[in-house]
């Protein structure tokens, strides 16, 4: 039967700090709205979630950090996804990034960064209007 | 420029990935693809695992990927999660377990949702199942919760179907009984460090060998084995099993390809057959009106649902 494409979201947890209570909560809320929410889990390296994200022929990658690990860890991401020729894969992150920080990111393709206390319906929406689905 | 086919049969990962969105997202044009993917299918072996929520099997795919690799051979898996009936989306973490597989390129893990398509689940798990086994996997593990009938018929397709319980599922097992059981090649008690696994072990050999009249007389004889997942432990034993179970095979069908067995074929073809006169039939009807005129006719009581399915289906039938 054919039926519309339905929107495919990763969501990754790079770096090695804490845990993914936020991660787990944002999924929820991709899931509440319809989309396939892939979960790869905590410590993941910029390889691994590429590389995840390319066999899941996802449209967007969530990237969460808590401590940092958005300075280079996203930029790789973003890298590497050009170099397996999937910049058509949306990359946004989300945790505690200060304003500077922002501006640098999406300066190199990060295309939106949510902060903390950001509501979810907003994100949500965010989504549904820059990600389509293939 | 080469074809998806050819990306495919060549192993391009990105071709590969895109193809079984296609197959999930039933774009129609995925047929063709298929087609030029036939020839080259029917070389993997097919292993389906199933069983309640939470009992391992997902960490149970991560160990038997890793002793598959050690064999050196390569691995596809398709983790099947349920899509949610309200939302329609889906929460996909099968594949937490298994991330350290995910920068080895002798493996390639996907997850797929239930959705609720009319072709089925099993249709396009085949497909993808195909399109794993033309990319050139040697081994095809197939997870999914084995809940519904759906989720069970995936499984049932593969060459050894693996049932996963865990010690103290009493009640489950007598579900397992009811539904299941039958479709077992293999069956696995899981978290067997965990307290009654020996109980759960004699629960189950009490119930198959209730069919030991079919085992004298030459039918497989499910083994159960106790593994725990999260400490590798039993995984070996179990690729034994399989490797037994793919012997008798061989011996009973004449061959590990079930392209050529006319019981599998016959399944299949039906199956397939089923999916195509559904959505041709509906594609017919919602594009002439026809469905939203007689649902129109049904709920002001001018016809019953009996009468104007007939009406719908025998004309497009006859065309
Ligand atoms: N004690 C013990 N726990 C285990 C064993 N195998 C797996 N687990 C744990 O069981 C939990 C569920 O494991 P999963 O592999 O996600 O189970 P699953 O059957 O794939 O779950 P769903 O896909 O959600 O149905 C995890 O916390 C595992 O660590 C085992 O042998 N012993
Ligand atoms: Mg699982």
């Amino acid at each position: 039967m054919k039926q519309k494409r339905r929107v495919r979201v990763m969501v990754a947890k790079p770096g090695l700090d804490g845990h993914d209570r936020g991660a787990r909560i944002i999924a929820r809320a991709y899931r509440d709205a319809g989309f396939e929410v892939v979960y790869t889990g905590l410590h993941q390296t910029p390889e691994e979630i590429v590389e995840a994200a390319i066999q899941e022929d996802v449209d967007m990658i969530g990237l969460s950090s808590l401590a940092g690990a958005h300075r280079y860890l996203f930029p790789a991401v973003v890298q590497l996804l050009h170099e397996r020729g999937a910049d058509d894969i949306v990359v946004c992150g989300g945790g505690i990034i200060p304003e500077d920080d922002i501006k640098r990111l999406k300066a190199i393709g990060v295309r939106e960064v949510f902060t903390p206390g950001t509501p979810l319906d907003q994100i949500v929406r965010w989504v549904e209007q820059n990600v389509t689905p293939r | 420029m080469a074809s998806v086919a050819e990306k495919v049969v060549a192993g391009d990962v990105r071709a590969v990935a895109r193809l079984i969105r296609d197959i999930d997202d039933g774009m129609p044009e995925v047929r063709e693809v298929l087609k030029e993917l036939y020839p080259h299918t029917g070389k993997a072996y097919v292993i389906g695992i199933t069983g309640a929520p939470g009992v391992g099997k997902s960490t149970l795919v991560d160990q038997i990927i890793a002793h598959l690799r050690k064999r050196d051979k390569t691995v596809g898996v398709l983790a099947v999660d349920p899509t949610s009936p309200f939302s329609g989306g889906a929460i996909l973490g099968d594949r937490v377990r298994m991330q350290r597989h995910s920068m080895d390129p002798g493996v390639f893990i996907r997850s797929m949702a239930t959705r609720g398509h009319f072709g089925g689940l099993t249709q396009s798990t085949r497909s993808a199942i195909d399109v794993l086994d033309a990319m050139g996997k040697d081994y095809i593990l197939v997870e999914t919760v084995g809940v519904g009938q759906d989720e069970v018929d995936v499984v049932r397709s593969a060459h050894t179907t693996v049932i996963v319980v865990i010690p103290g599922m009493g009640d489950d097992i007598q579900a397992i009984k009811a539904g299941i059981l039958e479709v077992g090649d293999i069956f696995l008690i899981n978290q067997a460090d965990r307290e009654g696994s020996d109980k759960t072990l004699s629960d189950l050999r009490l119930m198959i060998e209730m069919d030991q009249k079919k085992y004298d007389q030459g039918g497989w004889k499910p083994p159960i084995l106790k593994v725990q997942a999260v400490f590798d432990k039993g995984v070996d034993e179990f690729l034994e099993a399989v490797d037994r179970h793919a012997a008798y095979l061989a011996e009973t069908t004449g061959s590990l390809n079930f392209r050529g067995s006319r019981d599998k074929v016959r399944q299949e073809l039906g199956e397939m057959i089923k999916a195509r006169l559904i959505e041709e039939v509906l594609i017919r009807l919602t594009e002439s009106g026809e469905f939203d005129r007689a649902i129109d006719s049904i709920v002001k009581g001018k016809v019953d649902p009996y009468t104007a399915c007939e009406e719908l289906v025998l004309p497009v039938l006859a065309r």
